[in-house]
């Protein structure tokens, strides 16, 4: 393999990541704030769909890209009014979501099946693109690549650095606590959800429009990106940066799994496709392994070097969900 | 209120989740500019328009039906186990597994088709033994943990299909080979349907029925489900009830996979499991996870699977749309239960 060759795969991996980011970016603000949104899956395809439709028969880019981010927080609308203002359980509504607007997808996109449209141009960063090896990986992106980018700093940069992430955390970790310094809990989650709702949102049109143009339907080879984006978020431990960080370890693997299939014959490409998921279960047991009683158990009765070193360890991985997730509030 | 009142009132909301759910779907419809009226109508034609119509309907209820009644048990627990897609694909590659490694041989069929059953039962229950086991001793939530397990065991599927289990020649997305004849699930003359995979189905749904209501093991897993940390105190033995809970519900979704490889597509196929899985857990929800009367509302669901066949050659419409009424229908039914009880609370404090 040529150098160029490596270079423009890496420069897709990064591309190929970003609506992964926008999505598993998008959970992690919304659960932050205590509400698990699990529609996910389904969303990010009806998005595409609508992102894609929109964009054809009005041949306006943007359009495409807004019309995705309305569907994500209108469907992100239903599970905040049904688990916040209704407290119905919110895994039971959001799993419903993710298979309804899948099937929604399908059906609504059945004309615009296979039709070409716009595509998302690609655009060089005058003077950064013409960088050796750097410019070609980082800098001949399109818009949205380079929005991933910013995203992941901005995201990380509101939660944990400004007074309102401050805030956020608290309502995901403290409820009653951040109630009582004066947060409006249920309307601050109702925020989060629709805002996290359309970043996932624009992971639709992301693919649609750019990474793999056009609609396809049921062959479209986005269904599994939603759940994947949700494992994502568990895996960066519900901080921006280890979650980008997971986001392009998934597309680098898928990369490989393309790029190897020449020198492995015996595997079938639908094969090498799924094999992050091994992976994934494996880091989220990394990831989860040290909050389990038995683990402490285990590590209370080593000898005290290997023990500080291996508690070390599992600490550096452990990755706790916001206290309050997945519970309602009742401010009254 | 009287008592009566409230449940009038609460037979007011069920059929207000029905009208939204319709409502829903006929926006959807037109959206689509597709005439509603036309769409139901093929619907109920296309499922219960014929015997052999209906006789296709009962072959696709026999494994939602199975995989709901496993799920009855983990939610009883209050575990989701969205794995079950995975757990199906597996009791069916464990049926093909024993199918083909027996069906040269001088074994009666009758012999090889309840082990291969059997086994499939043990695969399906080993693939939920892991989401079990990452749950209890990894901490790794079974909704993830079951998502992930879903994935590798389509993989596993097409591996086989592709690789080893390739049909003569080249492999193909169309399965591996067809077992003869002998291997079937014996069928009804002229249909699809076998006598038998409906009543596996009706025995395993009063097994479990009476599991869950009539036995301590039932009850203490009610309990796990309801609040685990006092069960734990109350000296409940609660990881191993959710173990238990997992193996249970794999063995009857691999039992699932079962019926579709001996008795619906005689061989495997990748998308073996149909999605009964997913189905079976928006059925279970449906009818707020109550063991009667899972069974009309599976054969409704499976009804609209079939229904919707024909949509794509009569009306040139996606197949899909029994899948947007199944989800409507869901959908409402949780929203109308969250009004339901504003209403009753608000009705309460007034009086």
């Amino acid at each position: 393999m040529s150098l160029e060759t490596i270079l423009t795969g890496l420069a897709g991996v990064l591309a190929a990541a970003a609506p992964v980011i926008f999505a598993a970016i998008g959970e992690t603000l919304t659960e932050r704030s205590g509400v698990i949104n699990l529609s996910a899956n389904g969303k990010i395809l009806l998005a595409a769909m609508a992102g894609f439709a929109v964009a054809v028969s009005t041949n306006n880019l943007l359009l495409g890209c807004l019309a995705g981010m309305l569907i994500g927080s209108l469907v992100a609308a239903v599970v905040a009014f049904s688990s916040i203002t209704l407290r119905q359980s919110q895994v039971a509504v959001g799993f419903v979501l993710a298979l309804m607007c899948r099937d929604l997808s399908y059906f609504l996109g059945n004309p615009y099946m296979g039709l070409s449209g716009p595509r998302i141009p690609s655009l060089p960063i005058p003077v950064l693109s013409d960088l050796p090896v750097i410019g070609v990986i980082f800098f001949r992106q399109d818009i949205l690549t380079y929005l991933s980018y910013v995203l992941i700093f901005a995201a990380w940069v509101w939660i944990f650095k400004t007074r309102p992430g401050l805030m956020l955390q608290g309502v995901g970790e403290k409820p009653a606590a951040a109630f009582v310094r004066g947060a409006n809990v249920n309307r601050m989650r109702y925020i989060y959800t629709l805002v996290g709702g359309a970043l996932i949102g624009l992971a639709g049109p992301t693919y649609s429009l750019s990474v793999k143009a056009g609609w396809k339907g049921t062959i479209s080879g986005l269904d599994g990106i939603g759940w994947i984006a949700l494992a994502i978020t568990i895996f960066g431990g519900w901080n921006p940066l280890r979650a980008a960080f997971g986001a392009y370890l998934f597309a680098l693997l898928q990369w490989l799994g393309l790029v190897l299939q020449p020198s492995l014959p015996d595997i079938p490409s639908q094969v090498l496709q799924v094999a992050p998921f091994p992976l994934m279960i494996l880091t989220l047991l990394l990831v989860n392994i040290g909050n389990t009683e038995w683990v402490e158990r285990v590590l209370a009765s080593l000898p005290e070097g290997v023990r500080h070193a291996i508690a070390r360890l599992i600490r550096s991985l452990r990755a706790s969900p916001p206290a309050a997730l997945g519970t309602p509030f009742e401010q009254e | 209120m009287q008592r009566n009142k409230i449940q009038w009132t609460n037979i007011a909301f069920q059929l207000g989740a029905v009208a939204l759910a319709l409502g829903f779907t006929t926006l959807v419809l037109l959206l689509a500019d597709a005439p509603p009226l036309e769409a139901y109508k093929n619907l109920i034609i296309g499922s219960f328009g014929s015997t052999k119509k209906f006789s296709d309907v009962l072959v696709a209820w026999a494994p939602l039906m199975l995989a709901t009644t496993g799920l009855l048990v983990t939610f009883t627990a209050g575990l989701w186990n969205i794995g079950i897609e995975g757990q199906i694909t597996l009791g069916a590659i464990f049926t093909t597994g024993v199918l083909r490694a027996l069906q040269d041989t001088s074994a009666a069929p009758t012999l090889i088709l309840i082990l291969a059953i059997l086994s499939g039962m043990i695969g399906g229950a080993l693939w939920a033994a892991l989401v079990g086991a990452l749950k209890t001793f990894g901490g790794v939530n079974e909704i993830f943990g079951g998502l992930g397990m879903n994935f590798v065991a389509t993989a596993l599927t097409l591996w086989l299909i592709f690789g080893p289990w390739k049909r003569p020649g080249i492999g193909s997305m169309s399965g591996t080979e067809p077992f003869p004849e002998a291997l079937w699930l014996p069928q009804i003359a002229g249909l699809r349907l076998s006598i038998w995979s409906v009543v596996i189905t009706i025995a395993a749904l009063i097994c479990i029925y009476i599991l869950l209501k009539g036995t301590y093991f039932g009850l203490r897993l009610k309990a796990v489900g309801r609040n685990m940390r006092s069960s734990f105190i109350l000296g409940i033995p609660t990881w191993q009830y959710m173990m238990a809970s997992f193996l249970l519900c794999g063995a009857l979704a691999g039992l699932a996979g079962a019926i579709q490889v001996t008795a619906v597509y005689h061989r495997l196929i990748p998308s073996i499991s149909s999605g009964y899985g997913f189905l079976g857990l928006l059925v279970a929800m449906l009818v707020n996870y109550q063991a009667l009367w899972t069974l009309p509302v599976a054969l409704f669901f499976a009804a609209l699977n079939i229904g919707s066949i024909q949509l794509p050659i009569v009306l040139k419409l996606d197949s899909s749309l029994s899948g947007v009424l199944q989800g409507a229908l869901v959908l409402s039914v949780i929203i109308m239960e969250g009004v339901r009880q504003r209403f009753l609370k608000a009705a309460r404090e007034r009086s």
